[in-house]
């Protein structure tokens, strides 16, 4: 679900952040941007808790995905089984 | 299954073909008789394959254990014909499973791999065999020349990607294929297939597709006169440590761990069981009668992997051992994600301290906690693997932990290194 176009016909609360490892760079904007579902470890590599965006995180959560500089930060729809 | 603890099953590992150079098209066929192979696409055909594999219940063997025929489905939607890759890149140092079984019956495999390019119309089949294993890469190449020679409408070719042990995984092969680096790829959607070019791949493990030789032979219902209701079949193990006969044996699913062990000539009861590979998990002694099987593995907090079992000896460390397996797989990596570059390193620094006795008091929660952190941050599972194997040491030699811990290692971290490393001879994954 990386096309931004298709994040609106999705509900903000089936879809949770996701990073790319391989593009991570730790710059760890996306910490900065959304604490509420990004943390970093020691090293400074982001850590997402796996919960949905949800509607009041959903501005938030897309300025982060755009600021990344390695646009290693996306979205994903949550399936049913996860 | 039986518990007849004598019995030897040959199936995949045919008793004619022990110490024997690998046998030619013709004697193979005449020991496992022929392959019924239709000459163009025929769907009722296929159907048929599909249903009696899936009915069989074979999994897959090389380390992720999912349903055979259900793989084939994966390519379906597509109207590009697949390629068949076949995976015999056996990157886990622990197993020779796979060269064994190329070394000694390759025709066998290659049946196996024929099967399944007609059955979802595949018109070629490339083995993967690493640059390091001449043997088998030799029994292939002169097995792949007699099919072509007798007119195989498939091309079958042969690539040698580098010996390294991400390489095996199934996205890192693919990425070689594609004439990249054989790094493993972020998949976003696993349920889409990868690709070389524009075609679809079905990967196998060369043992899978073995066994997809003899239940076309066979039948389903032959298959599961071995092994469990859950998990039938036969499946090869790599048993070494503590053993005289180190090697290769093919045993039901739902063997007994030690039992397998047995088999190989134990030298003195084992302290511990490595099972699954170097990413696998450590078993205590008294866990030995574990069925070797997904079910009852999973429920002690082990898998299958690619069928290894390492008997610690008495008097080794489990402590030492896995401080020298941390820090090769920590090396294994293919450099590509920042919590294996640096999650890695940092564990096996830790195990290190800690099997010399130097380690501080917060040594066993930075590796639980470190451990625990890695996992599901990769591209590939290699740093899942390194988290399970380190975390299992933590329960299984909890005693010994503690006492490393507090500044009092045993006696055994100065014993020769029962697992065995292969030095690394280029850089992850790099197409040099």
């Amino acid at each position: 679900m990386r096309n931004p176009m298709r994040l609106h016909i999705r509900s903000p609360e089936r879809l949770r952040v996701r990073v790319d490892p391989v593009a991570c760079d730790a710059f760890g904007f996306c910490a900065e941007l959304l604490p509420e579902r990004v943390t970093l470890d020691e090293w400074g590599y982001p850590v997402v808790d796996g919960a949905p965006v949800g509607t009041a995180l959903f501005d938030l959560a897309t300025r982060a995905v755009a600021e990344c500089p390695r646009r290693a930060l996306y979205l994903e729809a949550m399936t049913g089984d996860r | 299954m039986t518990t007849d603890t004598q019995r030897h099953i040959a199936r995949l590992l045919h008793t004619g073909s022990v110490g024997l150079p690998a046998p030619d098209l013709a004697s193979h066929r005449n020991l496992h008789g022929p392959v019924t192979l239709p000459s163009h696409d025929d769907p009722t055909w296929s159907a048929v394959l599909r249903a009696e594999v899936a009915a069989s219940g074979l999994t897959g063997r090389g380390g992720g254990g999912f349903p055979a025929a259900v793989k084939w489905d994966s390519v379906l939607r597509s109207n590009r014909r697949p390629v068949v890759v076949v995976n015999a890149m056996e990157g886990e140092p622990a197993s020779s499973k796979d060269r064994t079984l190329l070394t000694w019956s390759p025709h066998l495999m290659l049946d196996g791999a024929e099967l399944v390019a007609a059955q979802s119309g595949a018109r070629s089949v490339v083995v993967c065999v690493a640059d390091d294993c001449h043997d088998s890469a030799r029994a292939i190449e002169r097995a792949v020349a007699e099919r072509t020679r007798a007119g195989s409408p498939r091309a079958l070719s042969i690539e040698r990607p580098p010996a390294r042990y991400v390489t095996g995984e199934e996205s890192a092969l693919v990425s070689w294929l594609e004439r990249r680096d054989a790094r493993p790829v972020v998949r976003v959607d696993k349920s889409v297939p990868l690709r070389v070019g524009r075609r679809p791949v079905l990967v196998h493990n060369a043992e899978t597709l073995a066994h997809v030789a003899l239940i076309a032979r066979h039948g389903s219902t032959w298959f599961r006169q071995l092994g469990t209701d859950d998990a039938p079949g036969t499946t090869l193990v790599t048993v070494s440590g503590a053993v005289r006969r180190p090697g290769v044996v093919e045993v039901e699913l739902g063997t007994p761990v030690e039992e397998i062990v047995r088999r190989c000539g134990p030298t003195d009861p084992p302290s511990g069981f490595l099972v699954g590979g170097y990413g696998g998990t450590w078993l205590a002694p008294e866990l030995g009668s574990t069925p070797l099987a997904p079910g009852p593995l999973a429920r002690v907090g082990a898998s299958m992997g690619v069928g290894v079992v390492v008997a610690l000896p008495v008097g080794s460390c489990g402590i030492a051992e896995t401080a020298r397996l941390a820090r090769w797989m920590a090396g294994e990596s293919a450099g590509q994600c920042g919590p294996c570059v640096f999650g890695l390193p940092a564990i096996a620094g830790d195990f290190e301290l800690l099997a010399a006795g130097r380690a501080d008091a917060g040594v066993l929660a930075r590796i639980d906690r470190r451990s625990r952190s890695v996992v599901g941050r990769g591209a590939c599972r290699h740093p899942d693997g390194v988290a399970r194997m380190v975390r299992s040491v933590l329960t299984t030699f909890a005693v010994d932990a503690a006492d490393h811990a507090a500044g009092r290692p045993c006696g055994g971290h100065r014993n020769r290194s029962v697992l065995t490393f292969p030095t690394a001879s280029a850089p992850a994954g790099g197409r040099s």
